[in-house]
C-alpha cells in the first residue's frame, strides 16, 4: 500500500502544524466539520460553556449555553466567527458552498449566517419536524449547491437539494424503521440525490418516490448489522462497516464490489471516509476510531497509525485531512510523480534530472553523465514534465524550488519543450503558497485547487475580507477587471457600505475614490447593499455615481423613489425601462396620483397612452378626463362609435363627442359630428325603405340615392346638408351616367346653367362610350373647353375648326398632335396654316 | 447614361454580411427549440425573412409548416409552437389567446416566441399578466437591417413614423440605435456623424451609449461619415408625387421588400409576376434612376440593341453558333425578359400617368412648391375631393397646400376639410386631428395663439428632463417655413429656363426640375461645409437640433482622405422614397461620393398618409 502520511511540510514524516499550542484540547468539545472540496474551515462546538485554554474572554454563560466557534485551519487569524448561541439546541451544524453557516436546530429550523457570525437568513425543514424533532442532519454537496437532509423523530426523511432554491422534499417511509437508522448517506446518482439507509443488516435507497430494499453484492454473511457507511467525494464508490469488524467496498450503485476486508476491530468507528485521488489506483477508505486510524483497500493487509489526540477526518478530493488539536495532517496516496522522483534509489527520469541538476549547482561533472543517460533514453521531455508535475504537489516552498529549478535546467536542453505547463506551474505555486500562509490560512493542494478555480478561490478570500490579497491575486494572474479586480473591489464597497460608525459623506467618498477608474463596477449593486443595510441616504449618494441611468431605475424604484426612477428612465432613453416604472407606479400609486405623475413625464404619459390603446380604453378615457383634454376625448368618443353597431348607442356617443369637442372649443369638430348624426338618423330612416345606408358618407349617401332614383330624397340631403352646388352637379352626373339614364340626364342639363359648366357632361357620356349623347352637349361647352370637348368625342374636325377659330397656337398644337399624317392630311394641312398664322400674330 | 460617372468613386461595402449574421442567428435561435415545430410568421416579416433564409433553410432546421399570424385561432397539431413576431401588443395578446386556449382544452405544447428585432417589456409584461410566462420561453432576434440593394438598408420598420412622430413613442429610437451600432461595429469605425433632428439626437445617443458599453476594436473603416435625419425636417419631398423610374413603380404597384409584382396587364399574360427590383437586373439598373420621360427612349434603344445581338446569328458558322448560344444566349434571354417586363410596365404606367388629369396633377403640385396660382390650386384641389378622385391623394395635396403656404387660411382650411369630411366620411374627423398634430395639416395661426402655446411649454421648460421632453410636443406649433427655406437653399429652380431632363444639371431633375428635395440638399450642404456653420438660419427655420460630431479620436486619420471617407451613411428616421435615393445617387457621381442610405422603411406618399389614419385601430 503505496500511503505515507502527510503533513504540512512534506520534507519529513510528520511534522506539527505551524502556531498549534493555541489549538484547545477538551474533552467536551465535538468538532464539526466542512466537507466542501479544500475543507480550510473548522468548527468547534462548545456545549456548557468550557472556554478554550488560550483564550480569554469575559462570556459567562448560562447552563445551557453553546459557544460555536469557527476557525480556519491554521489558527491565524485564530477565529474567524465566534457565536454565542441563544437559539434552541442545534442537532447539526455545516458549511455552504460559499462559506456560509448552517446551523439545523432540534425543531428543524435551519439558520444561517455568514463566516463573520452575522445572521443571514433561516428556514424551516417543514411544519411536521417542530412536533417530531430532528433526529439526526447531514449537510451535504452536489452539483446543485448545499443541501441538507434531516431525519425526524418519526424515522420520516426531508430532504432539501439546495437551500438557496428550496424544495422540501419528503421521502417514503421505511419499512420498519423505528427511530434514527443505524447509518445513513445522502447519494447524488442520476441527477437525483437519493439517501441511502441501514437499519441493521437491511440497506435501503430512498428516492423521491419508492424506498427499495437493496443488497450489497459479496457482504459477508456474519454481519448482522451495518454500522457505518461512507460515500466518496465524487459519489462513485460507496464503503460499509459491519458489527463482525468487516469492511465492505464497492461502487455506490451497488453493482460491484472492489473488496472486503476484514479489519478485526468490532467497536464502531468514530468515522469512516473514503481516501482517493482522481485516477488514483488505490483507493482507501479511512476508518477512525478514538486513537486509532486503519487504512484500508483492495488487498487485505491494513495500515494502521496511533493517533496522539482526538483527531476529526475530512474527505477531500485526492484525501484525507485529519485534524487534531495541535496538527493538521493530510493523508494522501502519493502521488506518482513524487513517488517516482522521491523513491529511493529511483531511475526515473524526473529523479535522474534532480540530481543532475544538484550535481550542477555544485559544478560537477557528474552533471553531464546524468543528463547525458537522461538524453540516450531520450526521456528529458519526460523529465521536465515529471518535475514540474512533483512540484505541484509538494508542499514546501524550497522543494517546489529545486523541482522546478531541476525542471528549468532540463529545459534548457530541449528546443521545442512548450512553455505553458512550466510557466502556469509557477504561476499556480506562487498563488497557492500566498493563501497557504497562516496568516491566511487556506491551505489547498494543487488538485483542489485547479478544481476549485481562480475564481471560487477569489471568492474564499473575498468571503474572509481578505480584499489586497485577493486583489493581488487577480493582478498577478491578469484576470480580466470585471471578473476579478472589479468584482472583489465591488464586495469591498459592500462591506464599506456597512460599517455602521461612518457617517454617509465619507463612505461615498472612500468609495468612489477606489472605484473610481475600475471597470465594470456596479454602483447600483453597492447602493442596493447599502439599502439593504438601511442606509437609503447613502444608497441615493452611491447612485449618483452610476453611470448608467438605466441601472439606478429598480433600485430607486425599491426605494419607493419612484418620481426620480421615473426621470432617471426616462433619462435612459430606454423606453422599456420607463415602462417597467409606469406599470410599477400604476400599482403603487392611487389613480389621480398617477395621472399627475405621468402628465409632467409626456414620454411615460405617451407610452402609457399606447399601452392603453391595445389593453385599456376606458383608463385612456380617463386620461383625458383628467387632463381636461376635451379634444382627445371628443376623438375617442367618435372612434368608439365606429366599433358600435347599434344606432342609438353610436349617436350617444356622437353626441358625447359633440359635447366634448364644444367643450374643446373646436366648432369644426362639434359641427361635423352633428352632422354625421344628422345623417346618421336620415340613413335610418332611409333604411326602413331597404336601402343599405348606414354609414357611408354623405357623398356616397348621395350617389347611392341618386343611382336607385331616390331623386327627391337626394335632393333633401343636398339642402339640408349646404352640398356645394358643384358637388351635387358632379354627383348626379356621374350617378345618371352610370345608370345610363340619358334622358334625366339631359333633363338635368337643362334645369339650370351648370355650375361644372358642360365639359363633365361631355366627359362622362365619352367614358360610358356614349359618344351621341356626348354630342349634345358639345355645343354647350364654353368656347375655351371647345376643343378638348370636340376632341374627347373623337371629332378632329370640329376640334380643328373650334382652334382655328381661337386661333390658340397651343390648342392648335394639341389637335396636330393627334391627327394621323395618313388619313388627315386635309386637316393637317389646314392647321398648319393656321397655326403659323397664329404664331405671326 | 448620359451622366459622366466619376472614375475615383469608391467602392462600396458588402452588406451581405448583414444577410449572413442575422440568418446564422435565426438557424440558432430555431435550434434552442429542439424538435419539430410549426413556425407562425407576422405578416411583414414575411418577405424579410425570405430575404434571408428561403423555406428550405427552415425546414432543414425542423420547421414542419409555416403560417402567417393572422390574429385567429390556430390549427396546428404539432407540439411545439414557434413565433416569429415583432414587438406589438396585438401580436402577443393573439399568442396569449392561442396559449390560454391550449390550456383550456387541456393540450399540453411548448412555445416560443421569437421578437425581432428586440423584446419589448410591454410584451413580457402582457405574457405575465395573461398569466403566461412561465409557459412560453422567449428570445430576440436582431435582425435589425436588411440590405435591399447594394446600397439599400433598411430596418422594415414602417410604424416607426407613426409612432414617434405622432404618437411620441419612442421605443424604437433605441432599435434605430442599435441598428447604427451594428453597421458601427461592422463597418466602421465612423469619423464623423452629422445630423438633424430630434429623433436622429436621440438614435445617436443612444448608439454612443452600447459603443461606450461594448469593447472596441480597431479595424479598418469601410464607412467614413454618417448623416442622420428625422422624416419630419422633410415632409413635402415625400408628398410630392414620383416621376422617377424607381419611384413611379413604387407609387403605383407598390415595391414590397424589394421586390414587385406585376399584375397581368403588365406581363400581358394571364398571370402576375414578381420581380426583384435592383441593381442585379441590369435593365433596371440603367433606368431606375430616370425621369420617367426619358425611360420609354431608353428601353426602344435597348430593344434595338437586343435585336442587333440576336441578328449576329445570321452569318455564323457552326462553330460561333456554339459558343453564342452557350455563353452569350443566356444573358440575351434573360435581359429580353428584364426588357418586355420592364417595358410592359412602362405602357401600363404610361397608359396610367400621361392622362391629362396626371398632368394636371403634376401642374398643380408645381404651381404649390413654386407659390403662385395658389387660388387654382386650391379649387383644382375642390374638384378633386369633390369627384371623389382618391381619398389619399385628396389629402396629399391638401397636405401640400398647408405645408407649402404654412398653413390654411381659416376659411379655406373649414371648407376644404368639410368637404372632405362630406366625400370621405366623418372618421377623417380623427386623420385631421393626426395631420394637425403633425404640422401636416394646420390652419394658419394668428401670431398670438402661439405665443399662448409657447409659455404653456415654456412652463414646463423648469424641470430639466420635462424640457428636452416638451420639444416633441411642439411640433404642435411648428411652421414649416417652407417657402423661406425654399428661397435660403434654392430648392426651386426659375421656372422661366427649360430644363432638359435627359441631362440633368441638379438634383431637381427627379421632380421634373421644379424642385430640388429639401433633406437632399441639406445633406449636400453639410458635407459640403463639414458642419452646420453657415446654415444657421436654417436650422432654426427646422427646428434645430442639429449636430456635427467627429467620432473617431484618431484624428491623423481624419486629416487622410482614404476612400472610406467618401462613403456617406444617410440614416432616414421614419423613411424615405425612392426619389430621394436616387438624388443621392445623383449627387454621388456629381462630387465621387458613393451614398449608402438607411431607413427605418421606404416610404411613399401613400404609405405615409395612410399611416395617419385612425380607422385601423
Amino acid at each position: 500500500m503505496e500511503l505515507e502520511r502527510w503533513a504540512q511540510g512534506m520534507s519529513g514524516g510528520s511534522s506539527p502544524i505551524r502556531g498549534t499550542n493555541r489549538s484547545p484540547k477538551a474533552a467536551t468539545e465535538t468538532f464539526l466539520q466542512r466537507t466542501a472540496p479544500a475543507g480550510d474551515l473548522f468548527l468547534l462546538r462548545r456545549e456548557h460553556g468550557q472556554l478554550p485554554g488560550t483564550h480569554t474572554h469575559t462570556h459567562t454563560h448560562t447552563h445551557t449555553d453553546t459557544l460555536i466557534h469557527s476557525f480556519s485551519v491554521c489558527p491565524s487569524p485564530p477565529s474567524l466567527l465566534f457565536l454565542q448561541w441563544k437559539s434552541g439546541p442545534v442537532r447539526q451544524l455545516g458549511w455552504t458552498v460559499c462559506d456560509d453557516l448552517l446551523c439545523i436546530q432540534e425543531d428543524g429550523t435551519v439558520l444561517i449566517y455568514d463566516l463573520f457570525g452575522a445572521f443571514k437568513r433561516h428556514f424551516s425543514m417543514g411544519n411536521e419536524v417542530v412536533q417530531n424533532q430532528v433526529l439526526e442532519a447531514k449537510v451535504f454537496h452536489s452539483p446543485y449547491g448545499t443541501g441538507v437532509a434531516i431525519v425526524t423523530g418519526a424515522s420520516r426523511f426531508t430532504l432539501a437539494t439546495n437551500i438557496d432554491d428550496l424544495k422540501l422534499r419528503r421521502l417514503p417511509e421505511v419499512p420498519g424503521l423505528q427511530g434514527a437508522p443505524s447509518c445513513w448517506a445522502v447519494l447524488t446518482q442520476d441527477r437525483q440525490t437519493k439517501v441511502l439507509l441501514a437499519n441493521g443488516a437491511d440497506l435501503y435507497i430512498l428516492d423521491n418516490t419508492s424506498c427499495t430494499p437493496v443488497t450489497p453484492p459479496g457482504l459477508s454473511p456474519q454481519a448482522c448489522s451495518i454500522v457505518n457507511m461512507a460515500v466518496s467525494f465524487s459519489y462513485k464508490y460507496l464503503a460499509l462497516f459491519t458489527d463482525s469488524g468487516h469492511l465492505w467496498m464497492g461502487s455506490a450503485n451497488l453493482k460491484d464490489k472492489l473488496s472486503e476486508v476484514d479489519t478485526k476491530v468490532r467497536t464502531p468507528p468514530k468515522q469512516m471516509v473514503w481516501c482517493r485521488r482522481p485516477k488514483s489506483q488505490q483507493p482507501s477508505v479511512v476508518i477512525m476510531w478514538d486513537r486509532l486510524l486503519l487504512v484500508a483497500g483492495e488487498c487485505t493487509d491494513t495500515i494502521q497509525y496511533t493517533l496522539d489526540e482526538e483527531s476529526v477526518c475530512v474527505a477531500e478530493l485526492d484525501g484525507v485531512r485529519i485534524v487534531g488539536g495541535s496538527r493538521h495532517e493530510l493523508l494522501q496516496e502519493v502521488p506518482s510523480a513524487c513517488q517516482d522522483i522521491f523513491k529511493i534509489a529511483s531511475m526515473a527520469p524526473g529523479a535522474l534530472l534532480l540530481e543532475a541538476h544538484k550535481e550542477y549547482e555544485k559544478s560537477s561533472q557528474k552533471a553531464d553523465e546524468y543528463l547525458r543517460e537522461i538524453k540516450e533514453q531520450s526521456v528529458l521531455g519526460e523529465a521536465v514534465r515529471q518535475c514540474v508535475e512533483a512540484a505541484g504537489y509538494e508542499h514546501e516552498p524550497e522543494t517546489q524550488k529545486t523541482l522546478l529549478r531541476a525542471a528549468s535546467f532540463g529545459k534548457c536542453f530541449l528546443s521545442n519543450y512548450p512553455p505553458e505547463p512550466f510557466v502556469s506551474m509557477c504561476r499556480d505555486l506562487k498563488v497557492l503558497n500566498s493563501v497557504r500562509e497562516y496568516t491566511v490560512g487556506i491551505p489547498l493542494t494543487h488538485t483542489q485547487y485547479k478544481q476549485m478555480t481562480v475564481q471560487v478561490l477569489i471568492d474564499r478570500l473575498v468571503y474572509r475580507k481578505l480584499y489586497p490579497l485577493a486583489i493581488e491575486i487577480c493582478r498577478y494572474l491578469k484576470t480580466p477587471e470585471y471578473q476579478g479586480v472589479s468584482r472583489v473591489l465591488k464586495h469591498w464597497a459592500c462591506c464599506k457600505v456597512q460599517q455602521k460608525e461612518e457617517p454617509d459623506e465619507s463612505i461615498a467618498h472612500a468609495v468612489s475614490v477606489k472605484l473610481g477608474e475600475a471597470a465594470g463596477i456596479s454602483y447600483s449593486e453597492i447602493a442596493a447593499r447599502a439599502y439593504e443595510c438601511g442606509r437609503t441616504e447613502l444608497a441615493i449618494k452611491l447612485l449618483e455615481f452610476e453611470p448608467r441611468s438605466g441601472e439606478q431605475v429598480p433600485l430607486l424604484l425599491k426605494m419607493k423613489r419612484s418620481q426620480l426612477a421615473l426621470s432617471k428612465a426616462i433619462e435612459s432613453g430606454d423606453t422599456d425601462l420607463v415602462y417597467t416604472v409606469v406599470t410599477y407606479l400604476k400599482n403603487e400609486m392611487n389613480r389621480g396620483d398617477f395621472f399627475m405623475t405621468l402628465r409632467n413625464q409626456p414620454v411615460a404619459l405617451s407610452l402609457y397612452r399606447q399601452f392603453c390603446k391595445h389593453q385599456e380604453q376606458d383608463t385612456l378615457k380617463d386620461l383625458f378626463n383628467q387632463d381636461d383634454d376635451h379634444q382627445e376625448l371628443g376623438n375617442f368618443y367618435v372612434k368608439a362609435s365606429y366599433k358600435e353597431k347599434k344606432l342609438e348607442a353610436r349617436l350617444s356617443l356622437l353626441q358625447s363627442a359633440v359635447d366634448e369637442y364644444n367643450k374643446a372649443k373646436n366648432e369644426f369638430a362639434a359641427k361635423a359630428t352633428e352632422e354625421e348624426m344628422k345623417l346618421l338618423r336620415f340613413q335610418r330612416r332611409l333604411d326602413e325603405k331597404g336601402e343599405a345606408l348606414l354609414g357611408l358618407s354623405l357623398q356616397e349617401t348621395l350617389h347611392a340615392l341618386l343611382t336607385s332614383n331616390f331623386h327627391k330624397q337626394a335632393e333633401q340631403l343636398y339642402r339640408d346638408f349646404r352640398v356645394p352646388d358643384k358637388r351635387y352637379w358632379w354627383l348626379k352626373l356621374t350617378a345618371l351616367a352610370e345608370k345610363d339614364d340619358w334622358e334625366e340626364m339631359e333633363k338635368f342639363a337643362k334645369s339650370k346653367k351648370s355650375p361644372i359648366g358642360y365639359l363633365p357632361f361631355v366627359e362622362v357620356c365619352v367614358k360610358q362610350h356614349n359618344k351621341y349623347e356626348a354630342k349634345k352637349y358639345v355645343s354647350k361647352v364654353t368656347p375655351e373647353q371647345k376643343v378638348k370637348a370636340h376632341l374627347a368625342i373623337g371629332d378632329l374636325e370640329g376640334a380643328a375648326e373650334a382652334a382655328i377659330e381661337r386661333r390658340s397656337e397651343g390648342e392648335i398644337s394639341t389637335v396636330l398632335s393627334r391627327c394621323s399624317p395618313t388619313t388627315d392630311r386635309a386637316l393637317l394641312e389646314r392647321l398648319n396654316r393656321a397655326r403659323s398664322t397664329a404664331a405671326k400674330k | 447614361m448620359a451622366h459622366s460617372v466619376r472614375r475615383d468613386a469608391p467602392e462600396l461595402p458588402d452588406f451581405s454580411l448583414l444577410k449572413r449574421l442575422a440568418r446564422d442567428q435565426l438557424i440558432y435561435l430555431l435550434e434552442q427549440l429542439p424538435g419539430r415545430k410549426d413556425l407562425f410568421i407576422e405578416a411583414d416579416l414575411m418577405s424579410p425573412l425570405d430575404r434571408i433564409a428561403n423555406v428550405t433553410t427552415l425546414k432543414q432546421h425542423d420547421v414542419d409548416k409555416l403560417y402567417k399570424v393572422e390574429h385567429k385561432p390556430i390549427v396546428s397539431t404539432s407540439d411545439q409552437l414557434c413565433f416569429l413576431i415583432r414587438p406589438r401588443i396585438k401580436t402577443v395578446k393573439w399568442i396569449c389567446d392561442v396559449v390560454n386556449a391550449d390550456k383550456a382544452f387541456g393540450r399540453f405544447r411548448r412555445y416560443k416566441i421569437i421578437f425581432s428585432p428586440q423584446k419589448f417589456y410591454a410584451c413580457e409584461n402582457l405574457l405575465e399578466e395573461q398569466g403566461i410566462f412561465g409557459d412560453v420561453t422567449t428570445d430576440e432576434w436582431s435582425f435589425y437591417l436588411l440590405p435591399l440593394d447594394d446600397d439599400i438598408i433598411s430596418l422594415e420598420l414602417p410604424e416607426f413614423f407613426r409612432d414617434y412622430f405622432l404618437e411620441g413613442d419612442q421605443r424604437w429610437v433605441r432599435t434605430a440605435g442599435s441598428a447604427l451600432h451594428l453597421l458601427h461595429s461592422v463597418y466602421g469605425p465612423f469619423s464623423k456623424v452629422y445630423g438633424i433632428g430630434r429623433c436622429s439626437k436621440m438614435a445617436y445617443e443612444s448608439w454612443r451609449e452600447q459603443v461606450e458599453e461594448g469593447e472596441q476594436r480597431a479595424r479598418q473603416a469601410e464607412i467614413g461619415n454618417v448623416f442622420l435625419i428625422d422624416r419630419d425636417v422633410d415632409l413635402v419631398t415625400p408628398l410630392c408625387s414620383q416621376v422617377v423610374y424607381e419611384g413611379l413603380v413604387d407609387d403605383i404597384f407598390r415595391i414590397k421588400c424589394g421586390c414587385v409584382e406585376f399584375c397581368p396587364d403588365v406581363t400581358s399574360s394571364d398571370k402576375s409576376i414578381k420581380v426583384m427590383l435592383n441593381s442585379q437586373d441590369k435593365v433596371f439598373n440603367e433606368i431606375r434612376n430616370e425621369h420617367f420621360s426619358q425611360v420609354f427612349g431608353f428601353l426602344s434603344q435597348k430593344a434595338r440593341n437586343l435585336q442587333t445581338a440576336y441578328d449576329k446569328r445570321s452569318g455564323m458558322d457552326i462553330k460561333q453558333m456554339k459558343t453564342f448560344v452557350s455563353e452569350e444566349l443566356k444573358g440575351l434571354k434573360q435581359e429580353h425578359r428584364l426588357l418586355s417586363l420592364h417595358i410592359g410596365a412602362s405602357e401600363s404606367m404610361m397608359k396610367k400617368k400621361t392622362k391629362q388629369d396626371f398632368q394636371e396633377l403634376l401642374k398643380t403640385e408645381h404651381s404649390l412648391l413654386e407659390g403662385f396660382e395658389i387660388r387654382e390650386c386650391i379649387s383644382y384641389i375642390e374638384e378633386h375631393i369633390n369627384r371623389q378622385v382618391s381619398m389619399v391623394e385628396s389629402m396629399r395635396l391638401l397636405c401640400l397646400l398647408s405645408l407649402t403656404e404654412n398653413g390654411l387660411l381659416p376659411k379655406d382650411y373649414r371648407s376644404l376639410k368639410a368637404q372632405f369630411l362630406q366625400s370621405y366620411g366623418i372618421e377623417h374627423l380623427l386623420t385631421f386631428s393626426n395631420l394637425k398634430q403633425l404640422g401636416l395639416l394646420v390652419e394658419q395661426q394668428p401670431g398670438e395663439t402661439l405665443t399662448v402655446m409657447e409659455s404653456r411649454v415654456g412652463k414646463l421648460v423648469n424641470d430639466k428632463t420635462a424640457g428636452k421632453l416638451t420639444d416633441a410636443f411642439s411640433s404642435l406649433a411648428k411652421k414649416s417655413n417652407f417657402r423661406a427655406l425654399g428661397r435660403r437653399l434654392n430648392l426651386v429652380p426659375k421656372s422661366d429656363e427649360e430644363y432638359d431632363l435627359r441631362v440633368p444639371r441638379d438634383m431637381a431633375y427627379i421632380f421634373s426640375g421644379a424642385y430640388i428635395p429639401l433633406s437632399c440638399k441639406l445633406i449636400e450642404q453639410v458635407l459640403e461645409r463639414d458642419g452646420w456653420t453657415g446654415l444657421e438660419e436654417v436650422t432654426r427655420m427646422l427646428n434645430g437640433h442639429e449636430f456635427a460630431v467627429t467620432a473617431g479620436s484618431n484624428g491623423s486619420d481624419a486629416r487622410v482622405k482614404t476612400d472610406s471617407q467618401r462613403i456617406i451613411l444617410v440614416m432616414f428616421l421614419g423613411g424615405c422614397t425612392f426619389s430621394e435615393i436616387s438624388a443621392l445617387r445623383f449627387l454621388g457621381r456629381e462630387k465621387g461620393l458613393k451614398f449608402i442610405v438607411v431607413t427605418t422603411a421606404i416610404t411613399n406618399s401613400a404609405r405615409l398618409l395612410e399611416s395617419m389614419l385612425d380607422n385601423h385601430a
